[in-house]
């Protein structure tokens, strides 16, 4: 099993980053092409994520991205905001993205949840197993 | 790839057309641009996105913003884009049965004032 793994200031700017990064282990470890630009958004949603919830508490903590490939592909974001907010992020209901009433702010993360759940197939949103923070897990099949 | 942003008159419609990553990092450009053309006095605004590689969540927010401004104004505003990756996740978010969507800049012009 290949591990790749990539810490960063939780800024928007090196969200990117990690996207290319992302992918390119990917790439790398044999996941279908057809499947790589539903890589780049989750794991830019996930990593997009976790910069907003370290902006939202004042943490400068590095958000974690770990890649690896043991059979499947697994990507694991970590943040260290605390459990409720991440937990708490869970989704909108689509029909309820399209309400006009909610706030930019609410569509954001309501969308960028559905697009979580709608392009990644195995995903887990959880606590992390020491300390504070929560991992949003995501799995893709390899195809060698 | 950078955002690239573009602004033209057709038809009486402005046209917005964007290129590029629209993303965590770059979309509050997108957002200052919408925002400069309305209070400018655009009231219909169709935005071209045939040439944008990556859309994320902070993206489609900037542009629901936008159409809820306008709207707000008895403006509208219509999206182009064909290319499937970029469909599916309108798709995905529901937020095809928000924005008038059409295929080419001709199309949403010719469709008249979007509500």
């Amino acid at each position: 099993m290949a591990t790749v793994r990539l810490s960063f200031s939780p800024a928007p700017v090196h969200v990117r980053t990690a996207r290319l990064v992302g992918v390119a282990v990917a790439r790398r470890a044999g996941v279908a092409e057809e499947l790589l630009d539903e890589v780049r958004l989750a794991i830019g949603e996930a990593c997009t994520r976790a910069v907003a919830l370290h902006r939202q508490y004042g943490l400068a903590d590095l958000v974690l991205v770990e890649m690896s490939d043991g059979g499947n592909y697994v990507v694991r974001v970590i943040d260290r905001a605390p459990i409720e907010a991440g937990l708490g992020l869970a989704a909108l209901p689509p029909d309820e993205l399209a309400n006009e009433s909610l706030t930019d702010e609410a569509l954001t993360v309501g969308v960028g949840f559905a697009l979580l759940a709608g392009f990644v197939e195995d995903l887990q949103v959880r606590p992390v197993e020491v300390g504070i923070g929560t991992e949003v897990r995501m799995v893709w099949p390899v195809g060698r | 790839m950078e955002l690239s942003l573009s602004t033209r008159a057709l038809g009486g419609h402005t046209v917005l057309e964007v290129g590029g990553e629209v993303d965590v990092y770059t979309a509050p450009r997108l957002r200052e641009r919408l925002i400069e053309l309305v209070d400018a006095g655009a009231t219909q605004i169709v935005v071209d996105l045939g040439r944008v590689d990556f859309l994320d969540s902070t993206g489609l927010g900037v542009l629901v913003g936008a159409l809820k401004r306008l709207r707000q104004a008895g403006g509208g505003l219509s999206l182009v884009c064909d290319k499937e990756p970029l469909l599916k996740i309108f798709r995905i978010t529901a937020l095809d049965q928000v924005f008038p969507l059409f295929a080419t800049v001709e199309a949403a012009v010719e469709a008249g004032p979007a509500e």
